[in-house]
């Protein structure tokens, strides 16, 4: 799920920073303020082992295939959500920067699918309650579930938001919306078999009762909802072929009558259907043509050029470098 | 990501590198990372069908792991963990994006090989950017520099504390996997027994940190680690950030290869 660089535009990328660094800030002053710097130590620990953990993979039954734990709901259980959330933050920002997982750019989209959104937002509404009740098991389960799945969402709104891939949204959901539910349902396994155990070991680790969700948390949750939804119609607004004609399909789905919305929906698939021939081959404006290819011929000699001298002038930095330095 | 030896080792390197000495070491890691981020900000913010004007943005990884020390066989070893990735969601472009937009001689490309393209070009230049900048810095001094342009205190303590302990836990957990995978006879680790192997690692990585922890206070530990000594933005520092943010903008604002192709006889439009 970790998204990298190459998908997301700038407006994306910096308005998910700003969301998940204002996450970041709320949960340091929250920390600081209940006293708890001290287990900052134990934070590194707990990061250091999902990052672990995350590499271990084990076999699902009647599979053929594998999974791992991801550990965000893991942690918030473990240490509670703003220390969690320090955590997920701080593995997220070393798997971009030492394995290529994930960009930097990317790092608040990321931090906001994998980190805020499981943690914010499924371990309260869910994992808390259950575990109350005495079915951690369960409320695990389900919580895992519900947040790999929103995760999933928020991962097909970015990147069409962005539009850098060309997909459609609705492209997007079919093809991660599936994929995810059985990974984050392994998660939920995976987590409640870790808690299980730890539950049994060391009683004395799991935070005892976890606090369900407070008011204060959830009208933050929901003003953030609303902020990064008002965010994206934005960006949408500037992107009419991204986002914009995703929401055109959906809204319709969500408000308008279930006729209108299926007449829509055909009328798109039509649209879209019949739209592509029409560019398959070269219209009549072959003038126009040549003008693009013209310049963008100047582009494909320029750009080899062009890689040719920064290779070069590479060389010879390295070169420079390599050789003794002179008295 | 191989496995988690694998991981520990690429670790392992990039510390070495980042004790290098070079020009680019030298720097104060504050420049490093501002000039990092705006590369990557005018990286995102070219159009999704351009490929050849991005390219010159490539100098600035080139130049900085020349001038570093750094192989480039490590850049393209971390550029292939991340690209298949790319690879795969991208190769629906050329089928959605049927427009054609480039003509060479007989061969017309889509616009949707030009976003593929672009696509790959983003992610390689990214990827590549990040692993001069962490090789270049060290991830210690990359931390101090955050904290410094105002990232949560808790949240640099946390990246610290981190990778001292990566180390540590994953050793403990390779351990773990080899003794388990010596008695297993080539078995893979069930779901059954997932519980408890985590679970032992985490009850052993949870107890270790309690005693280190115990050995820091005993120390006069008080929740922060001790400042590193701290650099100073000089005339350098300065050079390399506005010289850099100059190039970023020229590339953004002309396509220089565009103007360099058209130099270049049968070029020109």
């Amino acid at each position: 799920m970790h998204m990298g660089d190459a998908l997301i535009s700038a407006t994306v990328g910096g308005t998910f920073w700003a969301v998940s660094g204002a996450s970041l800030a709320g949960a340091s002053r929250r920390l600081r303020r209940e006293g708890d710097e001290s287990r900052v130590p134990l934070m590194g620990v707990l990061g250091a082992f999902v990052f672990a953990v995350q590499m271990v993979n084990f076999a699902i039954p009647g599979t053929g295939s594998s999974g791992h734990l991801v550990g965000a709901l893991m942690l918030a259980a473990l240490l509670g959500p703003p220390a969690a959330l320090l955590v997920m933050g701080s593995v997220l920002l070393v798997q971009a920067l030492f394995f290529a997982d994930g960009g930097l750019l990317a790092f608040g989209c990321n931090l906001f699918n994998m980190g805020i959104l499981p943690i914010f937002v499924a371990f309260p509404l869910l994992y808390a309650p259950l575990a109350r009740r005495g079915r951690p098991g369960l409320g695990a389960l389900l919580a895992a579930g519900v947040g790999m799945e929103l995760g999933a969402l928020a991962v097909s709104l970015e990147t069409v938001a962005s539009g850098l891939t060309g997909l459609s949204f609705r492209a997007f959901l079919l093809a991660l919306l599936p994929i995810h539910l059985p990974i984050g349902l392994v998660e939920g396994v995976a987590t409640a078999l870790v808690l299980r155990f730890v539950a049994r070991a060391r009683p004395g680790l799991l935070v005892p009762r976890p606090e369900p969700i407070g008011r204060r948390v959830l009208g933050t949750i929901l003003g953030a909802a609303v902020l990064v939804a008002g965010l994206l119609s934005w960006i949408a607004s500037r992107q009419p072929d991204g986002l914009a004609w995703a929401t055109a399909r959906v809204a319709p789905a969500l408000g308008a009558a279930p006729g209108a919305a299926l007449h829509r929906l055909a009328a798109g698939i039509q649209q879209r259907t019949a739209f592509l021939p029409d560019y398959a081959l070269p219209g009549p404006d072959v003038n126009l043509l040549r003008q693009r290819s013209g310049t963008s011929l100047a582009g494909l000699l320029g750009g080899a050029v062009t890689l040719l001298l920064v290779a070069t002038v590479g060389w010879l930095l390295a070169r420079r470098r390599a050789s003794p330095p002179e008295a | 990501m191989a496995s988690l030896a694998d991981a520990l080792l690429d670790l392992r390197e990039m510390d070495r590198l980042a004790r290098l000495d070079t020009p680019i070491h030298r720097l104060e890691p504050r420049a490093k990372v501002l000039a990092t981020a705006l590369f990557l900000a005018v990286l995102a913010s070219f159009g999704p069908r351009e490929v050849s004007s991005l390219l010159p943005l490539a100098l600035f990884p080139v130049a900085l792991a020349a001038l570093g020390g750094i192989p480039f066989a490590l850049v393209v070893r971390k550029v292939a963990l991340g690209l298949p990735f790319i690879l795969v969601l991208g190769a629906f472009l050329p089928w959605l994006e049927r427009m054609p937009a480039l003509q060479v001689g007989p061969l017309v490309l889509s616009a949707g090989w030009l976003a593929y393209g672009s696509l790959l070009a983003r992610g390689i230049l990214a990827m590549a950017t990040a692993t001069v900048l962490v090789a270049a810095t060290g991830f210690g001094e990359m931390c101090a520099a955050l904290d410094r342009l105002g990232a949560p205190r808790a949240f640099s303590q946390q990246l610290l504390f981190l990778h001292r302990y990566l180390f540590l836990v994953g050793e403990e957990a390779e351990r773990a996997r080899q003794a388990r995978a010596l008695r297993a006879a080539g078995r893979p680790l069930s779901a059954r027994e997932f519980g408890p192997f985590a679970g032992h690692l985490l009850i052993r990585s949870w107890e270790r940190a309690e005693r280190v922890h115990l050995a820091l206070c005993a120390r006069g530990f008080e929740g922060t680690l001790p400042k590193r000594v701290q650099g100073r933005f000089r005339r350098r520092e300065w050079t390399f950030l506005l010289g850099w943010a100059t190039f970023f903008i020229l590339c953004r604002w002309r396509p220089l290869p565009v103007l360099l192709g058209s130099l270049l006889p049968g070029g020109a439009p």
